[in-house]
């Protein structure tokens, strides 16, 4: 196989390793970076189970070339949480029970943060929309659509309170 | 055992050289292969259905990617990602049919990286943006290291999998015309589901209106009932003259039911999309014709 250096940076961090065309950027992240939280179920972009951020685009990582990826930015499920602080969609997808065997969730998370970044405040259809190239085959959907409403919710009040505590003061 | 390239060019003199580089690995016999989203073309070589020998990825090159307003119309980079034509207000009001069309595509996920250029280059009978294309009237700008040319999209394809370019050639761009006054673009597509499916059918309609909101000239498309998507100059014809009467509209239907070749399978029957082709026509033709009269009372009251 022919390889390259790839230069990337993944959440945050920059990182180089050495990859090839016949690897995905999901065996790239899961292999050679030692990043599994992004997970392989189809390997054919149905699913979504592998879904990460490319230069802040949800993609699927198994439809992505490793060396595709050179000079590019990847968020994955690792970043998710900051210094050790759950992101209020992982702590509502565990409030409300919204997994079972946990193997879709990283993506359903991912993708889920991807819809709420660009509207904080979506319907239910908008979210049964922006989820629907995610598989979850415990049938959780309905649980994820509550989770994601609840932490959009609390994402919102967060926004709102530091300006409430100004007045306030 | 003969290893697979890959290239990223960054212009399309560097893109056009490495097309035209031989490719000899009996291992590897599909030869060079452009990456644009690689919704299709990954997974064919997941399966190992496609072999490649090279792979040049076309996406650090500027004329590639992105939607340009030009005095011919819009241009969209053959490997524009389907999401920013979603984005794209502008090319949206001109022609909400196509960006519909584009937006069928896939989940989000998909929509991130899958193109226009994809979508047609791999040929698939059922691809939506094809008959949004074609009854937009627009070309394909191919280039090569000859040159570059224009061919209508109802030209490009040949048969399920082959689309008309030559050996060297690149799809670099689709160009819509600018839109004509008074006029509207439509589609619809039918699947089991509603969403992340493929067309069991698919039907495009552009349509102009004058100022009694008669149809003065159309276009009609169809897709998921032959082995290419399809012009249907017949279709057209049964609404030239009409105010969308119901006696219009059912010429319409028997033209687009006439014109289609469809197959079995397990998405539905030959008889069923051939009846189901014919209602789509009608549903995408009221939406587009609704379209086009809106444009021509915007501009009355302009």
């Amino acid at each position: 196989m022919s390889q390259q250096i790839i230069h990337t940076t993944v959440n945050g961090e920059a990182i180089s390793f050495l990859g090839g065309p016949t690897q995905t950027l999901l065996d790239a992240l899961r292999d050679n970076l030692g990043q599994t939280g992004s997970k392989e179920g189809c390997s054919s972009g149905d699913c979504g189970a592998c879904s990460v951020m490319l230069d802040g685009r949800l993609v699927c990582a198994c439809l992505v070339l490793a060396p595709e990826a050179d000079g590019r930015r990847v968020d994955t499920i690792e970043g998710m949480a900051v210094n050790g602080q759950m992101h209020p969609l992982q702590q509502q997808f565990l409030e409300q029970a919204a997994l079972q065997c946990g193997f879709c969730t990283p993506g359903f998370l991912v993708a889920a943060k991807a819809l709420l970044d660009l509207n904080p405040d979506p319907t239910e259809t908008e979210i049964r929309y922006a989820l629907a190239g995610n598989l979850c085959r415990c049938t959780g959907y309905d649980k994820i659509v509550r989770a994601v409403q609840a932490a959009a919710a609390q994402m919102r009040a967060a926004a709102v309170a530091p300006a409430t505590a100004e007045v306030a003061r | 055992m003969a290893e697979l390239a890959f290239n990223a060019p960054l212009t399309l003199a560097q893109a056009f050289s490495l097309l035209a580089a031989p490719t000899d690995s009996p291992a590897r016999p599909d030869g060079t292969r452009p990456l644009a989203g690689g919704s299709d073309l990954i997974v064919q070589m997941r399966s190992g259905r496609l072999r490649p020998q090279r792979i040049v990825d076309l996406k650090r090159i500027p004329e590639l990617i992105g939607i340009t307003r030009e005095p011919t119309g819009w241009r969209i980079g053959a490997a524009t990602p389907c999401a920013l034509l979603g984005e794209h207000a502008a090319l949206r009001a001109d022609w909400p049919g196509l960006v519909e069309s584009a937006c069928l595509i896939g989940s989000a996920q998909i929509q991130s990286r899958a193109s226009l250029g994809g979508n047609l280059c791999n040929a698939s009978p059922a691809a939506d943006s094809v008959p949004a294309l074609i009854a937009a009237g627009a070309l394909c700008e191919i280039g090569s290291g000859m040159g570059t040319r224009e061919l209508p999209v109802e030209q490009m394809l040949l048969a399920p999998g082959r689309h008309a370019l030559a050996p060297g050639e690149l799809l670099l761009a689709l160009r819509l015309p600018v839109r004509a006054p008074n006029s509207g673009d439509a589609y619809l597509r039918l699947i089991p589901r509603t969403e992340m499916d493929i067309a069991v059918v698919g039907a495009g309609v552009w349509l102009q209106v004058d100022g009694q909101q008669r149809i003065v000239a159309a276009r009609v498309a169809l897709g998921a009932v032959a082995p290419t998507a399809l012009l249907v100059p017949a279709a057209a014809e049964a609404l030239i003259g009409s105010t969308l009467a119901s006696a219009a509209i059912e010429t319409l239907a028997a033209a687009a039911r006439a014109a289609c070749r469809p197959i079995d399978d397990k998405r539905g029957t030959a008889a069923y999309r051939t009846r189901v082709a014919g209602v789509l026509a009608q549903r995408a033709a009221a939406i587009a014709y609704e379209r086009a009269c809106a444009a021509a009372n915007q501009g009355t009251q302009a």
